[in-house]
């Protein structure tokens, strides 16, 4: 059996278990993760059609092509395709289709990429309408079979029903009839005010085997005579490895190999994981560092200093003439600000399985888009995308360091194109993640802002420089040195990432300058630094003009009410206007942000108080989120508390710093995130006012950090305009 | 070699004596509920039970253990998800990613069989477990709802 069927509109999914056959290594592989978790085995249920498979015992399957790492988009999917089918909801279950079936189908599941807070935003509409297209389909075969007009029958809860006769049938009983039928052309969708299990905030489908250990991660792949890999990549990005000496290494317990990697890691082949990272500490490199072997982060902070005052620069948003403005005003306000490299670290490290053969490869990895990961197997292995396989596993953790680029899954071919017809693990150790990240770009950020005799906000020219994700990972995107992306939350005219203030005078600009240290999609990407930018500054603003912070943004805000909204919304929760209660005898000061990103609208105000001894503590944040539609509501405060943990932990710890052209950060001793003891109260209002589609993975992580450092400002009188925080001084003096 | 007293059945293992207790759990023993996140007893994300306390399994070598001493993985920690903490983990769909989970999970159950009543400071001083997803929360209240009421403080 080949791995890849001939692609016919039924039958060629079955479940991935009976698609992936071993081939040339003449065992079958059961299938990892989330399919073979949450299908029976075969022999399969034909489908109703791409996005719905209905089981004889009425199990309904439903197809998920974004990827599960712990934003819940598998359950909040499978809720509107199944509010869409009419569906018993206790009977939903869920799959992966693969990369291979999705190419042999000409794309049918569409994307599989899944950044951007896009899961949702970007496939509701289709996967609603194949809900919908998979009921019509089974309400006309009970139709066709009871010989009755289609209109006279209805779905709700996997039963159908013949309304004037009263006769019922289940989905089951007349699924294999329904997937007979062609694929209905005019479907209509239900209005999200008549939803029943969308919208509702019921349970994760994905909960149970994540409580006793059997839900299966990469690293917990096991095939038939896997050995396992270690690697170390030259430290230095750019460099290569000179030469190896691996005599001592070889002669260990276990080591079946040691080899070289692409032009520049080294790989040790093992029975088992520990012994094959323990060879590999035994082996010797000599690095040919390349020309950034001296490159450090005070040096790059001196190029992207003087960027702040190039000419060049590329144009983001522009409205009157904002230079003039601030020339002719009454007062200026200027300020600079940075933001550093962040690495994702994820808590599973970058890891994947392959088997490579003449004629196939196959992959098994954790990632946020297959069809990438497919991709950059198929160059590995220097066979066409047809000849090749990709199995989504469950993640743990993505933030978009598995997303856009898939280095790890190009070693791991490299390694078993070596050892052909032999599955190998590649399991990264944490030194190694943390040192060969794709790391969130660093940038500074210069903000001039002309005031009136009144305070009032004339002109404001707001000068980021640095470093371009794009540049660094879709370089035929830059278009005249220009970054779309850079500019998150500071367009205008899309509402998917718009400044929320009318400033009659503006400019925001770019001077990119990029590091050799590798730029990724780190969750909230560039929205991050720039809400810390901008609302920060707007802070500053407000403190210049003596006007209330929220006072001053709201008379900015007239035309920008869905920002005015959540802003609105978190100021009247947590009491604005009204002093917080004292916390264990130490006072309490406030802070505000919002900003627009992915599509939603987001502001959170936070609650902190500073000891005399400088000890800051994050007591309370109420954060809000405008998504539009909200297809499950606590899921959605999950990711904001869960957002507001990533966010802190950058704005509190996070910097990854260059020095010897390599990153000095190696574990989570000296990488330090946030834990239980620091995590404030997080309140969520979600207000979906309906009418767009917005993201919910990402936004809130931006309005987290500006929130705290504006109450940290209250509370002391300290800009923090260089984070991480720790790096300031809060004592009181 | 190596005698361990794993999920209560005694097990010898062919190892160096170096080789941390995880990798023997996950590579000779199969276990692999319990996780690799850091290797230096950071982030928990390795957590078991030895004689009942919580205990970093990643930075400690097999050979510092005996027959004598009781190993639990998160994969015994009951039969059927049935302990309390799981039982509120479902209820209040704790994880996100899930991965961290089986150490958060058994820092959690160790902290109520020794601290039956936990106050919410005590659970944020006691459970050190790195969640990147940021679960911190719903853990919190996890664990105050297996305690029963009464915990707040």
């Amino acid at each position: 059996m080949n791995a890849i069927h001939t692609p016919t509109r039924r039958g060629v999914l079955a479940t991935a278990a009976t698609v992936f056959s071993g081939l040339a290594l003449g065992f079958r592989i059961p299938l990892s993760g989330e399919a073979s978790a949450q299908t029976a085995a075969p022999p399969a249920s034909p489908e109703v059609n791409a996005w719905v498979v209905v089981k004889p015992d009425d199990t309904v399957v439903i197809r998920i092509a974004r990827s599960e790492m712990g934003q819940g988009t598998l359950t909040g999917l499978a809720q509107l395709v199944a509010e869409e089918l009419e569906c018993d909801w206790a009977k939903v279950t869920t799959e992966y289709p693969t990369p291979g079936q999705n190419l042999a189908r000409a794309r049918v599941w569409g994307s599989m990429s899944t950044g951007g807070s896009r899961g949702i935003r970007e496939s509701n509409d289709y996967v609603r309408k194949g809900g919908a297209a998979a009921r019509m389909m089974l309400v006309q075969a009970a139709a066709n079979e009871w010989a009755v007009p289609v209109g006279e029958c209805r779905a709700a809860a996997s039963i159908i029903t013949h309304t004037p006769s009263g006769r019922t049938t289940t989905f089951g009983r007349v699924a294999e009839a329904a997937g007979r039928l062609p694929l209905p052309t005019d479907v209509a969708l239900k209005d999200p005010a008549d939803w029943k299990i969308a919208g509702k905030p019921v349970a994760r489908l994905d909960t149970a085997a994540k409580l006793n250990g059997s839900q299966i991660y990469g690293m917990d792949l096991k095939l038939p005579g896997l050995l396992n890999a270690a690697i170390r990549a030259c430290p230095v990005f750019g460099g290569t490895v000179r030469s190896v000496d691996s005599a001592a290494a070889e002669a260990m317990p276990g080591v079946k190999r040691v080899l070289r990697v692409g032009d520049n890691a080294v790989a040790v082949v093992a029975d088992t994981w520990w012994r094959a990272k323990t060879a590999l500490e035994a082996v010797t490199i000599v690095w040919d560092e390349g020309e950034h072997a001296n490159a450090s982060s005070a040096a790059f902070a001196e190029v992207m200093k003087a960027a702040l005052d190039a000419p060049q620069a590329a144009v983001g948003n522009r409205a009157g003439d904002a230079l003039a403005a601030i020339a002719s005003a009454a007062r200026k306000v200027e300020a600079v600000y940075s933001y550093p490299h962040q690495n994702h670290a994820c808590m599973e490290v970058m890891n994947a399985t392959a088997v490579w053969t003449p004629e196939r490869c196959e992959v098994w990895t954790p990632t946020q888009n297959g069809e990438a990961a497919h991709a950059a197997a198929s160059e590995a292995a220097g066979l066409p995308p047809s000849r090749c396989e990709v199995h989504k596993i469950h993640l743990g953790g993505g933030f978009g360091r598995r997303g856009a680029v898939h280095d790890w899954v190009r070693q791991v071919v490299e390694i078993a194109k070596q050892m052909p017809g032999t599955p190998v693990k590649l399991l990264w150790t944490r030194e190694e993640d943390m040192g060969q990240g794709r790391y969130h770009p660093v940038t500074m950020c210069k903000l001039t802002a002309g005031l009136d005799a009144q305070g009032n906000l004339t002109g404001m020219h707001m000068r980021i420089a640095g470093q371009s994700i794009i540049a660094g990972i879709f370089p035929q995107n830059i278009r005249d040195g220009r970054d779309p992306v850079v500019f998150q939350g500071l367009n205008s005219g899309s509402n998917e990432a718009d400044i929320g203030y009318g400033i009659p005078n503006l400019l925001i600009d770019h001077a990119m300058r990029n590091p050799h240290v590798p730029p990724g999609f780190w969750r909230g990407v560039n929205l991050n630094q720039n809400t810390i930018y901008l609302e920060c500054f707007m802070d500053e603003l407000a403190h210049a003009a003596g006007k209330d912070p929220l006072e001053y943004r709201r008379a900015l805000m007239g035309n920008y009410q869905k920002h005015l909204g959540v802003l609105n919304a978190v100021a009247e929760r947590i009491g604005w206007g009204t002093p917080a209660a004292d916390v264990n005898g130490q006072r309490v000061f406030r802070g505000l942000a919002q900003t627009n990103g992915f599509g939603s609208f987001v502001a959170a105000c936070a609650e902190v108080s500073v000891s005399d001894a400088g000890e800051l503590k994050i007591h309370r944040i109420v954060a809000a989120t405008d998504p539009g539609y909200a297809v499950n509501p606590q899921q959605i405060a999950a990711q904001v508390e869960g957002s507001f943990v990533y966010g802190l932990s950058a704005a509190l710890y996070g910097e990854c710093t260059v020095k010897d052209g390599r990153i000095e950060q190696t574990n989570f001793d000296n990488y330090q995130v946030l834990r239980m003891d620091e995590m404030p109260k997080v309140e969520t209002i979600v207000m979906a006012t309906g009418g767009f589609w917005g993201g919910v993975g990402e936004p809130t992580i931006a309005v987290a950090a500006p929130a705290v450092l504006n109450a940290v400002f209250a509370a002391t009188g300290k800009r923090v305009r260089e984070l991480p925080l720790r790096n300031t001084d809060l004592r009181r003096r | 070699m190596a005698k361990l007293n794993v999920n209560g059945q005694v097990i010898d293992v062919q190892v160096e004596d170096d080789t941390p207790l995880l990798w023997v759990l996950r590579e000779q023993l199969g276990l692999t509920g319990t996780k690799y996140g850091c290797g230096i007893a950071q982030c928990g994300a390795c957590t078991v039970h030895v004689d009942g306390a919580a205990t970093r399994s990643c930075a400690m070598p097999v050979s510092a253990f005996d027959e004598a001493q009781k190993i639990v993985t998160i994969e015994a920690l009951s039969p059927d998800s049935s302990h309390p903490i799981q039982q509120a983990w479902l209820a209040l769909d704790v994880p996100q990613c899930g991965f961290c989970q089986s150490g958060m999970i058994m820092a959690a159950a160790a902290l109520l069989a020794a601290t039956p009543r936990p106050t919410e400071a005590q659970i944020r001083e006691e459970v050190t477990n790195i969640c990147r997803c940021g679960t911190y929360n719903r853990v919190i209240a996890g664990i105050q709802r297996a305690a029963g009421p009464a915990t707040a403080g």
